[in-house]
């Protein structure tokens, strides 16, 4: 019981006081210089379908994100987890969080720049340096980057959790290789699928440092726009209806897949 | 329909360590046949490389005349059940029957018919669409023996179907799984490490101790005539007793055992005066009484050190006079009416038909 108080005071410090700030300022009005002045008014929201393609950008990034990154850490996942040195591979995984993330981005416009790494080497073989930075791909190329072990890591535990046995009786009764994944392992590691999409796609819609570094124009994402709102033009108003936008549009994108697994 | 396996000189190394040890079985058709043997001796492994999920290192496994070492588990015309069952869990019980038909491309009205078929022979029609978790652990291994069945295996491997169980629904799965043998006509083979299992419902056992083959006959060979100290002790429960021949007569050996005395016992096996053997004397072929019986051999003077009341016979260990504790079960029927019921502390002959005990090894002296 006492642990509930607690947990109920984390919440409300850490988690609903900041966001009904972010609401409440969503419906006053601007301040030249940044802040709110107390008046209630809906422009902000008005802005918002403007912005349009920008929210549909951010979305398909972050889904195509997504995607490429559970079928990456799935094969990885299970491996790991039928593995005998499970402990030294999991910590390979995490070994990245070692370094900061900004750094970790700029190595990686090191490695594809255009007087970088790949390029060098494409240079000695006579080709044509090509223009690897500053297009969407780019920003999903890091992205999943980023992101791969935050899907890796639950995939893996729920993977463990599963009998060898069905796996093997799978086998046993006719499954091939493929099969056996498809029809009997998948199905059974839903839940770490679930929440592997759900710590890969949030972080990802709301990429900021990613776009802004390694993305062109054409690749900004709704992140960069919120700051761009709060730090250059200085308008939190818009900036907070933006970013309550992004809360709604990963809610929907969460709600959609979970009913689509309880049609199932 | 059933399969015939023979299993050739087979090694298995996991590493440096021998899990099967030169084993050779021939297994017949439609037979039901055991391999029970202590945990740990091999038994899993032996059934998992039938079933095609580990390789050997020497040898050949056979089905119907032909190897099937080089077929995948998913090529193998035999299935097995696996110690834990091993259902899918997110399928229901029509669909777990089904899984190896609809792998197979079979039509749906197929799969209804066959399926159907199935939950009868295990009586779970009205469980079918439930989910493994919702089941009881005789249902759960029910529905595992008819998704096994479902692709017509040759061959039904089944590893400790039972161990999971409690003592009476065991008895009940038993008789369950006897029948359904004879209905399906394959063959079983069926690993244990509970003697009365294996015994009481195969045609053959195969005793296994430590990754060899011990002997491989009936129930009765294997309970009656055991080849060897671990096939004695490991069936049953058992005097042993070191003895040593004094004389050797037509049909019986005249032999001593320290702490019982001189008796006769069955020649069958050769032995010279002065040799020294190891007897097995069954606790339920010695007779006790408080009244010195009629005869004149193999009978012993004793005190009752302890009883065991089992309901339905009670476990006398009586103390000869000479040191030995010879252990006797005494079934609860009395052939006379004033016959007197046996206690702790009872001065007591126990005696025995030379017949009824068995040389399980001769020792060279
Ligand atoms: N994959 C493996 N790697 C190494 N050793 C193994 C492996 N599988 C089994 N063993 C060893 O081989 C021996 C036989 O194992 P097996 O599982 O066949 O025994 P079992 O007779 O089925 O025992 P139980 O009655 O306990 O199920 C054991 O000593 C076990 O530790
Ligand atoms: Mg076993």
């Amino acid at each position: 019981m006492k642990y509930t108080a607690v947990y109920v005071l984390w919440l409300l410090v850490l988690f609903l006081v900041p966001l009904s700030i972010v609401v409440l300022f969503s419906f006053l009005e601007p301040r030249v210089h940044g802040g709110v002045l107390w008046s209630f008014s809906l422009r902000s929201y008005s802005y918002l379908p403007q912005y349009l393609r920008l929210i549909w950008r951010s979305a398909w990034i972050a889904g195509v994100s997504t995607i490429l990154t559970l079928v990456l850490a799935l094969p990885v996942a299970f491996y790991i987890s039928k593995s005998g040195h499970k402990n030294f591979l999991l910590l390979l995984v995490v070994v990245p969080f070692w370094t900061n993330s900004l750094i970790r981005i700029y190595a990686w416009r090191v490695i594809l720049g255009n007087n970088g790494v790949i390029n060098q080497f494409l240079n000695r073989f006579g080709l044509e340096p090509v223009q690897f930075l500053y297009n969407p791909f780019a920003v999903i190329l890091v992205i999943v980057y980023t992101y791969l072990p935050f899907a890796i890591l639950p995939l893996f535990s729920s993977m463990e959790k599963v009998d060898e046995s069905i796996l093997e009786a799978a086998l046993d009764l006719g499954a091939n290789k493929r099969e056996v994944f498809v029809k009997v392992l998948l199905p059974n590691v839903k839940a770490g699928l679930l929440s592997a999409f759900v710590f890969v796609f949030i972080p990802a819609l709301g990429s900021y440092a990613i776009p802004d570094l390694v993305g062109g124009l054409n690749s900004k994402m709704i992140g960069n726009e919120i700051a761009r709102q709060l730090l250059i033009v200085k308008n939190w108003p818009v900036a907070s209806a933006m970013s309550n936008l992004l809360i709604v549009v990963s809610l929907v994108g969460i709600l959609l897949i979970m009913r689509r697994e309880k049609m199932k | 329909m059933g399969g015939e396996i023979s299993i050739l000189n087979v090694n298995k190394f996991f590493g440096d360590f021998q899990v099967l040890k030169n084993v050779s079985l021939e297994i017949r058709k439609g037979e039901f046949f055991s391999i029970l043997g202590p945990s740990g001796c091999g038994k899993t492994t032996l059934l998992r490389v039938i079933a095609g999920f580990e390789d050997v290192q020497e040898g050949d496994v056979l089905l119907d005349g032909e190897s099937i070492l080089h077929l995948p588990a998913n090529k193998r015309p035999v299935n097995i059940i696996f110690q834990s069952y091993a259902l899918f869990p997110h399928l229901t019980v029509f669909e777990n029957i089904a899984f190896p038909l609809r792998l197979k491309k079979f039509t749906e009205s197929e799969i209804k018919e066959r399926v159907g078929n199935l939950l009868n022979l295990i009586r779970m029609e009205e469980h079918a669409f439930k989910y493994p978790s919702q089941l009881s652990g005789g249902q759960k291994q029910r529905v595992a023996i008819a998704r096994a069945l479902a692709n017509e295996p040759r061959v039904l491997l089944l590893d400790e179907p039972l161990s999971a169980l409690d003592a009476k629904l065991r008895q009940e799965l038993l008789i369950e799984l006897d029948n359904l043998h004879d209905k399906v006509g394959i063959t079983f083979v069926y690993v244990t490490h509970d003697q009365t299992e294996a015994i009481s419902v195969s045609d053959r056992v195969a005793l296994m101790n430590d990754g060899k083959i011990i002997q491989i006959g009936t129930p009765y060979e294997i309970y009656e005539s055991p080849v060897n100290v671990f096939a004695a002790t490991f069936i049953g429960e058992t005097n042993l007793m070191k003895v040593d021949v004094l004389e050797v007569e037509e049909e019986y050996y005249v032999v001593e055992a320290p702490g019982v005395g001189v008796f006769r016992c069955y020649k069958d096996k050769e032995a010279k005066a002065g040799n020294r053997l190891i007897l097995t004397l069954r606790p339920e072929k010695i007779r006790i009484s408080k009244q010195k019986p009629m005869i004149f051999e193999n009978v012993f003077h004793g005190i009752i050190e302890e009883e065991i009341y089992m309901g339905y016979q009670t476990k006398y260990f009586v103390r000869l006079d000479e040191g030995y504790i010879m252990k006797v079960y005494k079934q609860h029927v009395r052939y006379l009416l004033d016959e007197p019921i046996l206690h702790w502390k009872d001065e007591v002959y126990v005696s025995w038909d030379p017949n009824d005990s068995f040389i399980v090894e001769v020792l060279t002296s």
